[in-house]
């Protein structure tokens, strides 16, 4: 396989790349799934907490989602379930060529950065207690 | 013959169930969202008795399963992207696949519990 191995121009200098928002959402797209995935078992353990039947578990729920730290970790969380929800209708949108044009792509980067934003404001406060 | 260690059959499927686990995930997000502004999580009570409804259940069910698949698909994704060491490649694709799986029988106990 000789056009596997032949050599490419690359340019992989991070600090110089300046990404279209587009690029800059694709690849917060993929930062978001990944904090997700590693924090699956916190958010596994909660739903377990929450369901659970005994006085304790209701207790341990409350503890820890009292706890600031958990508050923060959760807000970072919800900011990245909305943003990869947002991003994902965005990508299957493309698939099915609504948007694809370079401005209306730019347009749904926007769309998408600023909904899943005013979103995590929104679930935000509530698990801050605001309302 | 030099073999290229790559970790996966590309293409259509790997795509295809991208797309399939992701609407299945939004779809029963929205009806998180619809069974919220219903009252389902004004109490602990509430939240539990909705959670224990048996269509809810099926829901819940497709949704962990669809959540480990979409996730085994994109962490390997990612593993294949930034790694060259093929050794640690295939450490962390295990890794990440044994994670999953574990994650998923313990969610779906925690459902059908109920």
């Amino acid at each position: 396989m000789p056009e596997m191995t032949k050599q490419r121009p690359k340019h992989l200098a991070l600090n110089e790349i300046r990404l279209p928002l587009a690029g800059f959402a694709s690849i917060l797209h993929r930062i978001s799934g990944a904090g997700l995935f590693l924090l699956l078992p916190l958010l596994i353990w909660l739903l377990q907490l929450s369901l659970g039947s005994t006085q304790g578990s209701a207790e341990t729920f409350a503890a820890i989602t009292g706890n600031w730290l958990v508050k923060l970790i959760l807000l970072g969380l919800m900011w990245a379930f909305f943003h990869h929800f947002c991003m994902g209708i965005r990508i299957l949108l493309i698939d099915i060529h609504v948007g694809v044009e370079k401005q209306q792509a730019h347009s749904s980067a926007v769309a998408v950065m600023v909904v899943s934003l005013a979103l995590t404001a929104i679930f935000g406060l509530k698990l801050l207690g605001a309302y | 013959m030099q073999r290229l260690v790559v970790g996966a059959g590309y293409g259509l499927k790997d795509w295809l169930a991208q797309r399939i686990t992701g609407v299945v995930m939004a779809v029963f997000t929205l009806i998180m969202f619809a069974a919220a502004l219903g009252g389902a999580m004004s109490s602990r009570e509430a939240w539990q008795a909705f959670m224990a409804n048996g269509f809810i259940r099926f829901l819940s069910f497709l949704f962990i399963v669809s959540l480990c698949y979409h996730a085994w698909v994109g962490v390997r994704d990612i593993w294949m992207d930034y790694l060259n060491s093929a050794a640690l490649r295939l450490f962390l694709h295990v890794m990440t696949l044994l994670a999953l799986v574990g994650y998923a029988g313990w969610a779906i106990q925690i459902i059908w519990r109920l």
